[in-house]
């Protein structure tokens, strides 16, 4: 019996789709049976992300209403043995699936992977919703701007107040060192002290991230990448080890603190 | 009659004070007896002071509990007679409900957690609150609010009219601040840091004033339960 783990933000266009990829790509790089579940039905992207795309036949409408049985509609990686991907359908809208259906996809997924991830939509309706129903444990991702983090925090707030979910964990994308040092975008500890969850990791803004997002291929799959080294990292926290931050330059002792902060979670 | 007269006294006794009168009525007959008699004995004396000041008029029901009704018909009655003026009722007996509602309005209401954007947090009396307000996020109270944390969002404090009420935070950096009907909210400008108690007070009736904590023992003495 695996783990769901819905990531969500709120706010669109924080990289939700791509930390989804990347975990999820990661976590199958460890070796571990993952499934991803694209519930943004309407405004799809996780399989152009992972570069799935021409392979989609069915998708989680086509579950939902019984046209398929699910292990039809999922899709293997071209990578990983043991990755796979249920898509979400164009075509239609959010309200075409019900959160009482969703959990029943999720459930049923649960059995056979050991990591079920839920890529969320932006928003906080049916979509919404519909992506937190199934989920065990959740990942708020953020990047440094105060809307975004205006967002995360509403978020959080919702994720709370859910019974069956577990204390929602953070992920800081975007982080652009120069201005973050400059003071002209918000800091790691400044976030943090604002959501006050813990944090689950950080990702600076790579120019690799968005070409590797173009080819379809997860840059979790570059060694050479920083912000590949980030989600692995993550992803490495997800499984329970115990990973330091990575500091983004070769600075000594910026993220002091937020190291501490997650030396004292655990 | 006689008798009845005689009995009938017990009801209601009269006494005159330097503020005006005190009506003791007596807390163990029918009300209606007790009407009765007050109407006879105003309308006795009505006829002596035709010609004087208005006197203001205090009404002792002892252990008696009144309706509105009741209230309303005990007004009536005095105010017919044309220089009286009902100061207040007293009672020694509350309903349940005033009680319960006493009790809401008179109690600290203590909260541990973060308050979010989005989130309403509303308290009928005092509130502490144990965490952060976050932008974005709303407490209300019907008394003070105590933020035992960063107060990053609104506070409405006196919510139903309180102008006394004072709002308290370890850090205060709100987006707006609200004691009872008025309004207020930082300059534009992004404030400098500093990392004292600070509390939040109407000055002179007229505009919300923020100062370090320790004023409170001076301006609000009231604060203080002990």
């Amino acid at each position: 019996m695996g783990d769901a783990i819905v990531i969500t933000s709120g706010k669109g266009g924080v990289g939700k789709t791509t930390t989804t990829a990347n975990i999820g790509t990661a976590l199958a790089l460890m070796g571990k049976k993952v499934c991803l579940v694209d519930t943004d039905i309407g405004l799809r992207n996780l399989d152009v992300v992972m570069g799935l795309e021409n392979r989609i036949i069915y998708d989680l409408v086509d579950v939902a209403e019984g046209r398929c049985r699910l292990h039809q509609a999922l899709i293997k990686d071209k990578r990983f043995e043991a990755l796979y991907m249920l898509p979400a359908a164009q075509t239609k809208d959010k309200s075409a699936v019900q959160p009482k259906e969703m959990k029943k996809i999720i459930e049923e997924l649960k059995q056979d992977y050991d990591y079920v991830l839920i890529d969320c939509p932006a928003g906080i309706e049916q979509g919404f919703q519909n992506a937190i129903a199934g989920a065990d444990k959740s990942v708020v991702v953020t990047t440094p701007e105060t809307s975004a983090v205006r967002d995360a925090d509403r978020i959080i707030g919702l994720l709370e107040k859910e019974e069956g979910i577990e204390a929602p964990k953070l992920v800081v994308n975007r982080i652009r060192n120069h201005m973050m040092q400059s003071g002209e975008m918000l800091d790691v500890d400044e976030i943090v002290s604002i959501l006050a969850i813990d944090l689950l990791g950080i990702v600076g803004d790579d120019d690799t991230v968005i070409r590797a997002s173009n080819k379809g291929e997860p840059i979790a799959l570059d060694p050479s990448s920083k912000a590949s080294i980030a989600y692995r990292n993550i992803a490495r926290r997800i499984l329970g080890e115990s990973v330091p931050l990575l500091s983004l330059q070769e600075e000594k002792g910026m993220f002091k603190k937020v190291k501490k902060f997650f030396g004292m979670r655990s | 009659m006689a008798m009845a007269q005689k009995q009938s006294q017990h009801y209601v006794t009269i006494k005159g004070t330097k503020d005006g009168l005190n009506l003791i009525l007596d807390d163990s007959c029918a009300f209606r007896d007790v009407i009765n008699d007050l109407d006879d004995k105003l309308s006795a004396r009505h006829i002596q002071q035709t010609e004087g000041q208005t006197v203001t008029v205090t009404i002792k029901v002892g252990n008696r509990y009144l309706t509105d009704e009741q209230e309303d018909s005990l007004r009536e009655i005095i105010q017919e007679k044309q220089n009286l003026e009902v100061d207040r009722i007293d009672s020694n007996v509350i309903s349940r409900d005033e009680a319960e509602e006493e009790r809401k309005r008179t109690t600290v209401k203590s909260v541990a957690r973060t308050v979010r954007s989005g989130q309403v947090l509303e308290v009928e009396g005092d509130l502490l609150l144990i965490g952060d307000v976050n932008p974005g996020g709303t407490v209300m109270a019907g008394g003070n609010i105590f933020v035992m944390g960063t107060l990053r969002g609104i506070a409405h404090a006196g919510a139903y009219g309180n102008n006394d009420a004072v709002i308290t935070a370890s850090l205060l950096k709100p987006s707006q601040l609200r004691i009872a009907d008025l309004i207020s909210r930082p300059p534009d400008q992004t404030g400098i840091a500093d990392a004292e108690a600070e509390c939040a007070y109407i000055k002179e009736g007229t505009e919300i004033s923020v100062d370090r904590v320790q004023i409170l023992t001076k301006i609000r003495p009231n604060l203080t339960r002990l």
